[in-house]
């Protein structure tokens, strides 16, 4: 079910403050996508576009077109309801709903939609923990609650969540800097392996990681403190930490200045 | 990395549902307005509360049926909740409304400063003219005497609390405060009312100040803790290592830094104890007279002149009672709008 | 020993240098406990009050009632004058117990609903102005209220009661006589104005403070507006709205000047809500207390110290139940 995404001249902005600037770019299905930068650049922002969380913040708003597949998120008559179903997202800090169960937090999106049986519902829960390789660490404590476990497991008890409702795409928002090591990795190999399905774009601050786990990685920055965050250039990982076509990249990433 | 074009399998869209315009919910609102006051008008009905519950009921129905059939369950159920938020604002906005509207319409036809500078001395309450003076002054009085002992003890305890509280005297405060703070008015002035039962005394001003005295103190000490709290530490230690000793840290560090908001806090209740009626029904009594002694004999009180005149039951005196209900509001307001600014005078300036 | 050391150490940041020294010197042991002294002495002196209420209550209390030659919980009837004298809080119990109840069903869902507006619904721009419209609800003291709800309320409810007696008036509770609205409804509708703005306040700050990151979690599911408040901020919420409705409940159960203006009193329990009649702990002790002799008083206190004892409980379970909710948060967060 993996989608592509097509962003041409997108800008967004927090009230009068230009966030973003004029970004196009491709994201290719069934790969990884890094956004690489430093603070303030946007990625984030960008990322939150993607699936129309940006405009949920007071002020937020964007102009430009993201396509997924062929239909414009910004179109006319487009639901945000309906993209967010569809393009799932992982936050920076895991946040299980803390009232719910393990079970409970991974039905919660198949429970909105209201069409399940019961015997399907736990068979997706279960499908979707496995894939989020936590099924073996929880199968046991279903019914305790998700805030009872480490971060490491919460965040992928999120994963989980965000899975279960079968996303075409799914966006991370530097879904590790909150986790210790051993976690950041089970992490990785998540994503490796969830690129089999999913379209994921991830936000990461750790260029280690985005050279671990992407495919193709885009670099953003912005000319000055309050200038909008730009895409300065976008493509294989491999080229952009080898030998990057801009210098401000190689200067980024040999770790020059930001 | 991969071809991506070959996984462009079309199917239908997901995105797209079926949205009722921008315009609808006003639509819907304006529509059931009419529809209400249309039916009430063919069925007779004179009462507004009428008429605006049928359209309440109207709205939300008509809300759900409407997004139920051109949406989804889920949508309905969104824009029913929307609706039914928006009717509750409403129905609390109405009350005010009207509490304020007919205050001012009322009360504007006698109030004057005939009115303010008048007692109601030889006046019966069937006859117009006649003002509330009196009661201004015990009001005044009252409140006043009230705040010179429940201010100090207030702060004191807040500060007790907060610099010095560790271990069971202070949390048994702590605990009492939260208790206090829900002692409703009367049960107040039945304790200063115990009293003055044992030493047979008679009504008069300083009782009333005592009972709201009682009333004022927790909310004093919750609003002047929460003030304290707010001095950051660092600041405190700054002064202490310093070698300051820490009371005088305390006068001259910690109160001058709070001092804005202590003050509004105390405003506030203030305002608050200004429109208590029970205790000083019980204790002050009430007067026609002018008595500027509040240590002996029955005074007045504003909001106390307001109940005796609404019991007397003649027009007159309702008119004076609404005037006296304006000033009333319009004092506490006023003590409101002060206390407001000077909080935000004198709030810390933050970087936002 | 300490403060010689204090005094050696070299004199810090030059202006409060001389201060400091003679600060130092030793004369800052009385005046810290002076200060000291006075601060937990005013807090002593609370405890010393709230004791001295309960005790002071419960004396007067108990010189009426053994003379009482009713049942205090159970007689129907308030008549301190007779001889013996006979009074009993069974009417008060139930009339105080009925119009708060009242109150709560009215405020409640209004008042959340309202807090939910101001945290979710309505448009930025306006919540500040609404939030502070609130405020002065709060503001206004309870005797305008009671003007206002025995002049302008009553008189507007008679087409709702003579509704109320059309449509439910076989049920009992709902059956009307006609006559003027002065009944344990508009008592209760007008408790329930007066108890909004706090459990509004409450149940807004609780709401405010549900982390962005849940309701986040909710959103990127693809839930609704009112599917983000049911999975997110309700469940987060929940104990902050009952413990503010018990505040709410508090304040309902002792008001006092409201209900002596609006209800037209009668010693006697009704089983219809709209029918004038029966009568509240504070509104009694209002109504009857200027005619009362001495010995009419002291009972008078005695429902009162039943009003204290009630109040008290209801607002000791709401502090425990935010007390409790402040060390749940306080573990996951």
């Amino acid at each position: 079910m993996a989608k592509r995404i097509d962003v041409s001249g997108l800008t967004a902005y927090y009230g009068s403050h230009k966030a973003i600037e004029d970004i196009s770019m491709t994201v290719e299905p069934r790969s990884v996508t890094a956004f690489i930068g430093p603070s303030g650049c946007g990625k984030s922002t960008f990322l939150r576009t993607l699936n129309r969380m940006h405009e949920v913040t007071s002020g937020g708003r964007v102009e430009g077109k993201v396509l997924l597949d062929d239909e414009d998120l910004y179109g006319t008559g487009i639901d945000p309801v309906s993209v967010r179903r569809e393009v799932g997202m992982v936050f920076q800090r895991p946040n299980p709903f803390p009232t719910m169960s393990i079970f409970d937090n991974v039905a919660a999106g198949l429970r909105l939609n209201g069409s399940y049986k019961k015997s399907e519902l736990a068979d997706v829960v279960e499908r979707s923990l496995k894939g989020a390789n936590l099924w073996n660490e929880v199968k046991d404590r279903l019914n305790k609650p998700g805030s009872g476990l480490s971060g490491g497991q919460q965040q992928r008890l999120c994963i989980a969540r965000a899975i279960a409702v079968e996303p075409n795409v799914l966006l991370m928002d530097e879904p590790c800097s909150a986790l210790d090591p051993i976690s950041t990795l089970a992490i990785e190999d998540l994503i490796g392996e969830l690129k089999e399905r999913f379209t994921i774009v991830i936000v990461t601050h750790n260029m280690q990681q985005a050279a671990r786990v992407s495919d193709r990685t885009a670099f953003f920055n912005l000319a000055a403190v309050g200038q909008p965050g730009k895409l300065i250039e976008i493509d294989e990982t491999e080229r952009i930490f080898s030998n990057p076509s801009v210098q401000a990249t190689e200067d980024y990433i040999s770790g020059r200045f930001g | 990395m991969s071809t991506a074009s070959s996984l462009t399998a079309k199917h239908p869209s997901t995105l797209r549902g079926a949205r009722l315009p921008k315009w609808a919910p006003w639509a819907i609102a304006a529509g059931s307005v009419a529809l209400g006051v249309g039916i009430s008008a063919a069925a007779g009905l004179h009462s507004n509360i009428q008429w605006a519950l049928i359209a309440a009921i109207l709205h939300v129905l008509g809300t759900y049926v409407i997004a139920a059939r051109v949406e989804n369950r889920r949508q309905a159920k969104d824009r029913v909740v929307t609706s039914l938020v928006w009717v509750a604002f409403l129905l609390a906005v109405v009350p005010l409304a009207s509490l304020v509207w007919s205050t001012v319409q009322r009360g504007v036809k006698v109030l004057d400063v005939y009115f303010l500078s008048h007692s109601m001395g030889v006046i019966a309450d069937s006859e117009p003219g006649g003002g509330i003076y009196h009661a201004i002054l015990g009001t005044l009085e009252q409140v006043g005497l009230a705040t010179l002992i429940a201010a100090p003890v207030g702060v004191l305890t807040a500060i007790y609390l907060v610099e010095y509280g560790r271990g069971n005297l202070a949390r048994a405060v702590t605990f009492f405060v939260d208790v206090m703070t829900g002692i409703p008015s009367i049960v107040a002035g039945l304790f200063i009312l115990s009293l003055m039962l044992m030493f047979d005394m008679e009504p008069f001003g300083f009782a009333g100040s005592l009972a709201l005295a009682i009333l004022m103190m927790p909310v004093v000490v919750r609003s002047t803790e929460e003030m304290l709290k707010l001095v950051p530490n660092e600041l405190r230690e700054a002064s202490l290592a310093l070698g300051v000793p820490k009371w005088r840290t305390i006068l001259k560090v910690v109160l001058p830094t709070s001092i804005g908001g202590i003050t509004t806090g105390i405003m506030l209740s203030i305002a608050r104890i200004a429109g208590e009626t029970a205790p000083v029904l019980l204790l002050v009594f009430g007067s026609k007279f002018i008595n500027a002694n509040p240590f002996e004999g029955a005074q007045a009180s504003l909001p106390l002149y307001i109940y005796q005149q609404y019991g007397s039951g003649e027009a007159t005196a309702y008119d004076r009672a609404w005037a006296a209900s304006l000033t009333l509001i319009a004092f506490v307001m006023i003590l409101n709008l002060v206390a407001r600014g000077i909080a935000r005078w004198k709030a810390p300036k933050t970087g936002r | 020993m300490d403060t010689q050391q204090i005094a050696d150490a070299p004199p810090p940041t030059p202006p409060s240098a001389a201060e400091q020294k003679r600060a130092a010197r030793g004369a800052t042991r009385p005046g810290d406990r002076i200060f000291l002294g006075l601060s937990r002495g005013s807090g002593i002196l609370l405890l010393v009050i709230m004791a001295a209420i309960a005790g002071f209550l419960t004396y007067r209390a108990v010189l009426a009632i053994s003379k009482d030659h009713g049942n205090f919980l159970t007689t129907l009837d308030w008549n301190t004058g007779a001889n013996p004298p006979v009074f009993g809080i069974a009417v008060l119990a139930y009339g105080t117990v009925v119009s708060s109840i009242i109150a709560m069903v009215i405020a409640v869902p209004v008042a959340v609903a309202i807090a939910l507006f101001l945290t979710h619904y309505a448009p930025r721009r306006l919540r500040g102005p609404i939030a502070y419209v609130i405020d002065l609800l709060a503001a206004v003291p309870s005797i305008v209220y009671g003007l206002w709800g025995a002049l302008v309320l009553v008189p507007n409810l008679n087409g709702l009661f003579g509704w109320l007696n059309d449509y439910l008036g076989w049920t009992g509770i709902f059956s009307w006589q006609g006559g003027a609205a002065r009944s344990m409804l508009t008592v209760g509708i007008l408790l329930a104005i007066m108890i909004l703005p706090i459990i509004t306040n409450v149940s807004r700050e609780v709401f405010r403070q549900v982390p962005q990151m849940h309701e986040e979690a909710a959103l990127a599911l693809g839930a609704t507006r009112w599917e983000v408040i049911r999975m997110s901020v309700l469940p987060f919420g929940r104990s902050g709205v009952i413990s503010a409705s018990m505040l709410g409940l508090g304040r309902a159960l002792g008001e006092t000047m409201a209900v002596a203006t609006v209800l037209s009193p009668d010693f006697l329990i009704h089983g219809s809500l709209l029918n004038p009649g029966g009568g509240t702990f504070a509104q009694n002790i209002a109504s009857k207390f200027s005619e009362a002799t001495e010995f009419g008083r002291d009972a008078l206190i005695a429902s009162g110290l039943v009003l204290f004892v009630i109040t008290l409980l209801v607002n000791g379970a709401a502090r425990a139940i935010i007390a409790r909710r402040k060390e749940y948060s306080g573990a996951n967060a």
